[in-house]
Order: C-alpha cells, then sequence, then structure tokens
C-alpha cells in the first residue's frame, strides 16, 4: 500500500511540477535558514565541560558601596572578585576543589633564530588543574608548597611544549615569558572549552587557549599583567590586593546537593560577617550567590543579541513558509475532491485517503528537507566566513544533522495533516454527482 | 462589482482563506520591523568619520615587551616611511575614529561651566562634553585630511612631544569637531575660545580652541548624544600602541602600503611574526561596523526571503482556485461578464483576503516592536513604517494575483456547456 501511496504521490506532484517545486522550496527556505541559526545558537550555547559542570559552581560575592554608580558603559565591577574575598573562599576550602585565576599573556621567545609570539596564560592556584579535569602528560601541577613560596614555576600546553622544545617530555627545562624564567613542573594536554566560561568578560570565550598557568601567589608577586577587566572604586586605591579592586574569577566543585546547600550557607555567613564588618553595604541576600556553570553563562548573556534576533528572524520565517505549505496543500488537496470520491466509492476508508495525503505531504517534506539541509550548509559556510570569534566553530554536528532532517519531515508532516484531514472528510456523494 | 456574493465564496473556502491572511500578517509584521531596523543600521554604518578616507591607510606600531614605550623609534619609523615614493603624509596618531577604541575626557567651554561640572559630581552639564581625544604628531591634520571650517589647521610649533603614562602634552591649541563647538560655544565662533579639560578643569588653565573641523567621529558610537564630538591634540602619542598614519593617492595605496610593512619589518628583524600589518582606513571602518553589516545583509535576505514565499503562496493558491473555478468562471462569462469583470473577481478577492491580513499584521508589527524594544533596546517602529508595509505587502498580492486572474479571464464561455 505504502508503496503505491508514494506512486500516487510522485504522479500528483510531477502533475503540477512548477507549484511542487515552489512548495519544495519553501520548505527548503523555510528549514536552511532555521537550521543555521539553531546551529550556530547550539554551539554558542554548548555545555562546554559535558559530564563535569553540574558540579561546578560559580561563587559571586559584591562588596560594591550602594552609592557606586555605573555610567551603563564600562564593566560591572561586582563580576570578578576582589584578592581578600577570594582568599577567604580559597583558604576557608568549603567545596572538594576550588581555585582563585586571572587571565595573564606574555611574550614567549623560543629561542634560535625564531621568531617571538604572544601565549595567553593563566594564573591560578592548584586546585584548577584538579577541579577542571586537565590531563597531566608529563609531570604534575605545582606543590603548596610552591604556591605558598611563590616560586617561578610553570604548567604548560602540550602545544606549547612541542612549539618551544619540539617534545613533550620537558619537566624540569626552563622557560622564559616576558622577563623571567620560570621551571616547567607539568605539561598538559590542550585544553580549550567551548564556550572558555571560567574566564572574564572582555576575553575571547570561542577562540584561543590557555598556554601556560603559574601559580597566582608567583604573578602577584611579580606584578605579572592582568588581562582582563581591573576596576577599583573606594579609597583603599587599586592594586592586585587591594580589598577595593576586583579582577578575579574563582570557581568552586560541589559535588552533592548537600554540598551545594552547604556552599550557600558558607556564602551568605561570609556576606553577613563582611558586612557586620562594614565592608559589605548590601544584605547577604544580594551581596552572595551561587551560580551553577550554565547558570552562570545564562547570566553573562554570552550570546550577542544580534545573534539571537537573527535566530528569532530564521523562526519567523519558518513558520510563514509552513502556513503557505498548509494553505497550498489544503487548496491542491481540495482540488481533487472527485478523485477523492471516487476512491472513496470504490472502498477506500477515510484513514486511507488520510494516509495516501499524508504521505504526500511527507514526499514533499523530505525533500524540502534535503534542500533545506543543502542550503543550512551553504549558510553555515558563509557564517565561518565571518570574523566573528564564534564564527569558525559554526558546523553542523550529527545532532543537528539528524535535527535538520526530523524538522523538515515532522514539519511538512504539520503541515500535511489539517488538509489531508480535510481531504478525507470530503463527501462522495456530493462530489460524484458533479463529475 | 458586489462584494456579498464573493463574500459567500470564499465561506467555502475559509480555512484557506485565514491561513492566507494569517501568512500575510506575520509576513508583514517582520517585513515592517525589519525595514526599520536596516534603515536604523544603515544610518549608522553611513555615519561621517570626518576623515578622507580614500587614500588613508594604518599600520599599528606596538612595543615587544609590554610596558615599555619605545617613542623615539616610532618617530624614527615615521621618518622612515616618508621616505617612500608615494606618500604624500605621515603622522603617529593614538587611535583612529571608528576603530571600536577610544579615550574620552570630559571637557568644558567655560571657568563657569567646569565649576558646575566639579560641584556637582555629574558628567551632564550644559557647556561641558565628553569627546573622544586624538593625539596626533606633526602632519596629522593634512595626513587625516580633516575638513577644517574655522580658524587654521595646525603648526609645527603647536606641536608637542609625548610622554609615557597616558598624560597628554600640555598642548596650548586643539582642534575640535563642529559639533563639539555647537556644544561648548552655542552661538559663538569657537576659534580662540578658552577649553578646560583634565587637570585645567580645577586648576583653571585653559587651552584655545585653534580651529574647526566639519566632523571628527568618536572612535566606538555608544551614546547617540555624543556622536561626533571629538577633539584632536597636537602632541606625540602617549599609548604605547599606537597607528602609524600614512596619505597616499588612493589608486596607489595597496602599493604604499606593501612597501611601508616591508620597510618596517626590515627595520624591526626581532618583531613578532605578525607585526607592522597593515590596513587601508576603509578596512579598518568596515571591521567596526562588521556586525551591522552581516545583520543589514541577513535582514535584507530575509524580508526579501518572505515576500518571496508569501507572493508564492498567493499565487499558488489563485492558481488551485482559477483551476476548481474554471466551470464557475465559463458560466459567469456565458451569461454576459466581461474579461475584465473576470480579473477584477480576482483582484478583489485578493484585496480582501491580503487586506483582512495587513490589518491583523499592523497589530501584530506594532506587539512584535515592543517586545523587541524590551528584549533588545531597540527604539519605538516610526509610524510611517506601517502604511508604507500595508501598501507595499496590499501591491504585492495584487501583483502576485494577476498572472492567475489573467488565465482565468481567459476562460473561453463555452467551458460552460461541457463536463469539467
Amino acid at each position: 500500500m505504502l508503496r503505491y501511496y508514494l506512486q500516487l504521490a510522485w504522479r500528483s506532484l510531477r502533475r503540477h511540477p512548477v507549484m511542487s517545486g515552489l512548495m519544495v522550496l519553501a520548505i527548503g527556505l523555510g528549514i536552511g535558514a532555521s537550521m543555521t541559526m539553531l546551529t550556530v545558537l547550539h554551539v554558542m550555547d554548548a555545555d562546554p565541560l559535558p559530564g563535569r559542570s553540574a558540579q561546578l559552581f560559580r561563587p559571586y560575592l559584591n562588596p560594591l558601596p550602594r552609592s557606586y554608580t555605573n555610567n551603563g558603559l564600562g564593566p560591572d565591577p561586582s563580576i570578578n572578585l576582589t584578592w581578600p574575598d577570594a582568599m577567604a573562599l580559597l583558604q576557608a576550602g568549603k567545596g572538594a576543589q576550588q581555585a582563585a585565576m586571572a587571565g595573564t599573556r606574555a611574550l614567549v621567545m623560543p629561542g634560535g633564530n625564531r621568531r617571538p609570539f604572544r601565549a595567553q596564560g593563566r594564573m591560578t592556584t592548584r586546585g584548577f588543574f584538579a577541579m577542571f579535569g586537565l590531563h597531566f602528560v608529563d609531570g604534575a601541577s605545582w606543590s603548596s608548597a610552591d604556591g605558598s613560596s611563590a616560586a617561578q614555576v610553570v604548567v604548560i600546553s602540550q602545544g606549547l611544549a612541542r612549539r618551544v622544545f619540539g617534545s613533550n617530555q620537558v619537566v624540569g627545562r626552563s622557560l622564559h615569558l616576558d622577563s623571567h624564567d620560570y621551571r616547567v613542573v607539568g605539561v598538559v594536554r590542550d585544553w580549550a572549552p567551548r564556550p572558555m566560561f571560567y574566564v572574564d568578560d572582555s576575553a575571547q570565550r570561542y577562540k584561543g587557549a590557555d598556554d601556560y598557568f603559574v601559580p597566582l601567589s608567583t604573578a602577584v608577586s611579580l606584578g605579572l599583567r592582568v588581562s582582563g577587566n581591573q576596576s577599583g572604586w573606594g579609597k583603599d586605591g587599586i592594586g592586585p590586593k587591594s580589598a577595593t579592586m576586583s579582577w578575579l574569577q574563582f570557581w568552586v566543585q560541589l559535588d552533592t546537593p548537600v554540598q551545594v546547600a552547604a556552599y550557600r550557607r558558607f556564602l551568605h555567613n561570609y556576606a553577613a560577617q563582611q558586612k557586620a564588618a562594614g565592608r559589605f553595604e548590601r544584605s547577604p541576600e544580594k551581596a552572595a550567590r551561587l551560580y551553577s556553570l550554565m547558570g552562570w553563562l545564562a547570566a553573562r548573556h554570552i550570546v550577542p543579541g544580534d545573534v539571537s534576533m537573527q535566530a528569532g528572524l530564521a523562526m519567523a520565517f519558518l513558520l510563514v513558509c509552513l502556513v503557505n505549505i498548509v494553505a497550498l496543500l489544503l487548496a491542491k488537496f481540495l482540488r481533487r475532491a472527485g478523485e477523492i470520491s471516487v476512491r472513496r466509492a470504490l472502498g477506500a476508508r477515510r484513514r486511507d485517503i488520510f494516509a495516501q495525503f499524508c504521505i504526500e505531504s511527507a514526499a514533499v517534506g523530505v525533500l524540502g528537507g534535503a534542500l533545506g539541509l543543502l542550503l543550512a550548509e551553504l549558510g553555515l559556510w558563509s557564517v565561518r566566513q565571518r570574523p566573528d570569534d564564534y564564527a569558525h566553530l559554526a558546523q553542523m554536528d550529527v545532532g543537528m544533522l539528524g535535527l535538520t532532517i526530523a524538522a523538515a519531515v515532522v514539519a511538512s508532516l504539520c503541515a500535511g495533516v489539517l488538509p489531508a484531514w480535510r481531504a478525507a472528510r470530503v463527501a462522495p456523494a456530493l462530489q460524484l454527482k458533479a463529475l | 462589482m458586489r462584494l456579498p456574493p464573493m463574500i459567500a465564496s470564499l465561506r467555502k473556502h475559509k480555512l484557506t482563506a485565514w491561513l492566507l491572511a494569517l501568512q500575510v500578517a506575520v509576513t508583514c509584521a517582520v517585513v515592517c520591523n525589519a525595514a526599520f531596523l536596516i534603515v536604523q543600521r544603515m544610518q549608522r554604518v553611513d555615519v561621517p568619520s570626518g576623515l578622507t578616507e580614500a587614500g588613508l591607510s594604518g599600520i599599528m606600531l606596538a612595543p615587544l615587551h609590554p610596558g615599555s614605550f619605545p617613542l623615539d623609534g616610532y618617530l624614527a619609523d615615521v621618518n622612515a616611511v616618508r621616505g617612500i615614493a608615494g606618500v604624500q603624509s605621515a603622522s603617529l596618531i593614538d587611535e583612529f575614529p571608528l576603530d571600536g577604541s577610544e579615550s574620552s575626557a570630559t571637557v568644558c567651554g567655560s571657568l563657569k561651566a567646569a565649576q558646575a561640572l566639579i560641584a556637582s559630581h555629574s558628567r551632564r552639564v550644559p557647556g561641558c562634553a565628553q569627546p573622544a581625544l586624538y593625539a596626533g604628531s606633526e602632519h596629522i591634520v593634512r595626513t587625516l585630511g580633516l575638513k577644517m571650517v574655522q580658524g587654521r589647521a595646525l603648526q609645527m610649533s603647536d606641536f608637542v612631544p609625548g610622554k609615557p603614562g597616558y598624560q597628554t602634552g600640555p598642548v596650548a591649541t586643539v582642534i575640535i569637531s563642529q559639533a563639539l563647538a555647537d556644544h561648548l560655544y552655542p552661538g559663538k565662533s569657537a576659534v580662540g575660545q578658552p577649553l578646560y579639560y583634565e587637570g585645567g578643569l580645577a586648576s583653571g588653565k585653559a587651552v584655545r580652541v585653534g580651529g574647526v573641523a566639519a566632523h571628527l567621529q568618536r572612535g566606538r558610537l555608544s551614546n547617540p548624544a555624543d556622536v561626533d564630538l571629538g577633539m584632536l591634540l597636537p602632541s606625540e602619542p602617549d599609548d604605547p600602541e599606537v597607528f602609524l598614519a600614512i596619505r597616499s593617492n588612493a589608486l596607489d595605496q595597496a602599493r604604499v602600503l606593501k612597501a611601508a610593512t616591508a620597510l618596517l619589518r626590515k627595520r624591526h628583524p626581532d618583531a613578532l611574526a605578525d607585526a607592522y600589518r597593515g590596513q587601508t582606513y576603509a578596512q579598518i571602518r568596515a571591521r567596526y561596523f562588521q556586525r551591522d553589516t552581516t545583520m543589514i545583509g541577513l535582514l535584507m535576505a530575509a524580508a526579501i526571503g518572505l515576500l518571496f514565499v508569501t507572493a508564492l503562496g498567493i499565487g499558488g493558491l489563485a492558481n488551485f482556485w482559477v483551476g476548481q473555478r474554471t466551470r464557475a468562471i465559463g458560466i459567469r462569462r456565458a451569461v454576459g461578464a466581461r474579461q475584465r469583470d473576470i480579473l477584477a473577481y480576482f483582484h478583489t478577492e485578493n484585496a480582501l483576503i491580503v487586506g483582512v491580513g495587513v490589518v491583523f499584521g499592523l497589530l501584530l508589527a506594532y506587539a512584535l516592536n515592543i517586545y523587541l524594544m524590551h528584549r533588545y533596546e531597540i527604539h519605538r517602529l516610526p509610524w510611517i513604517y506601517l502604511p508604507i508595509g500595508a501598501l507595499a505587502l496590499w501591491a504585492l498580492g495584487q501583483l502576485s494575483v494577476f498572472h492567475p486572474a489573467l488565465r482565468a479571464s481567459r476562460v473561453p464561455p463555452v467551458v460552460a456547456t461541457r463536463a469539467v
């Protein structure tokens, strides 16, 4: 029966080739546009650390005076933490792992007659590696003694090790960054979560990666430059250890809901203490919050307004295409009242007619989906040509591919159900008289 | 043409007619808003920079070691570049207009305004403004190609040496944009007027306005009220990262830029692998507006796509209906309807359906605009877009029904006597 219906559908589509072609084109355009934008959104909204992100949390503490006003253009200083707050959270050690961090950059001199290059790095504490799951291929993290004595040690990425030393067995060798020498204590596998969830708002989240990691204490005592927002307020002045300058990011690993609840209480109590001491002006409810990783990314609005508007536009376009198809199929099916009546008179049940017309609309959907897939690939290719930092990631994965085809078939079936249902309700007697 | 029979006929296709109206409504809403966004972004992209853009190029100079400030080296680079054949003028400038970054300062046009500013702790005081500050070395006015409308271009003696640490040199005279002059000295000629900024706000030490340029755009457009407020200091830049600005003949620009890059790389063999990448000013400006131009392209594609699909729906549906009604048309022709009556019938029917759709579409357009205003900080849709959008969709409907209607009008009356 299915084969027969497919034959009927094919014959019906061929009877009006231009009209059928235009219907397929309309579905193809709608699916192509919407899948292009959904793929871009999917890439930007992706979970950066699948399997690990549910245990990662970002504490937020707001030490700003109530009178602080931002002119609306600059960054919000409360997004980052001050040195005293970050150190207090670190020393309390309430999480399974925790680390404070900030971005930095350095000039790398590879030696010989090779030209120098700049590398992106991170000043952080030793919990970073275990918490985020970096994999050591050689050596290990610096010891806590190295951390507290501000030793000039560094953990580097495999990529940097190969570029500078031509090997990744380089523990114990010396690396020259800017004007300081560091002893390599570990080499990690290249690590670049997308989006880069742990960086400062001013950093690029879809491009680049950290190639070296130095102890935060070392970085502060050497006075390394911070790349990221450093916002000062108040009279304590600015400086890395000032209580009125925020510049650090902080992440904590909490494995169970009980730990999460306990950490929330701990943050609340900390903010209450600080308020009692006169440092915080806001109530603990407003000054202390704990974000999940995905919640933090949502709060940071990492998807630019332009992109979400483009996605909305693409969905509106798909809607119009679908309404269009419904109207066209309806008109087309009802025009065949005579044919339907003859089939009904010869014994076809209503559900047979319904199935026949559903198959015809599904055929339009499959053809439209195939076209839509081509158009989506074309659309993604054009997105990749753009200079935005996320552009190079705009690729369709298997999930999105399946979703595209499913969307096309489901969309055209939805579009076909109503017309097919109407067609199945044609009263045969009336139509037969007119023949 | 009487409407009641037509409406009676449409009631037999209620669902189809409503679907078409719905499609027209959504299209109308999206296209009205898209058109508004396109026009807004186009106005933004067209903002004047104040520079003579053709023939202007820039090469970024940056110190190899962060924190150092090799100004003497930069000045030597400028001198070397001036020697390249085809270079008409070359200078250092800290930022270009519309390159995405800027340094700005609060400036006041009178001592009274400066005192009011200090007293109020506010940045918005009449007689004061927040222009973008540019520091440029010798020949900067000629290199940028600023169009002076009042006063004089800068002279050699106006220029002061730069010093590191983000402190502009103690200049005596400045050039400001016409928009800034209007802000600071409303109703007066700006040339020779005192101007107070930075330390001068408190100390009362003024610099003089030497000239007024027609435009001098900011580094980035953030506040609509501050557009085109710019001030040029005749001072060597004090940022460690500066642009080497080069003016040449526009036709010769690519060759000059290539020669300058090659020269700089030869002078600095230890520079980074990606240093001294030259750009034309047109490229710098295009990069700043890249998101806007992408958005304009996408909005246009979406609007055209929507109109196309809607025209397709209207035309396709009319086509089916003509086929379905061939016999009825034949009967009407047989009892005396003229060709143009049939034509008019289909056009009127279309006008009716599209008209209903457009009415809902205008409401929807307004609702969509309110949603966009909430979500994306977009301005209110000016009412003028609504009648234009309605008219455009209505015309589109008439146009797409034309061909099927013509086919219908050519149905011979004899069809009435045949079985379908």
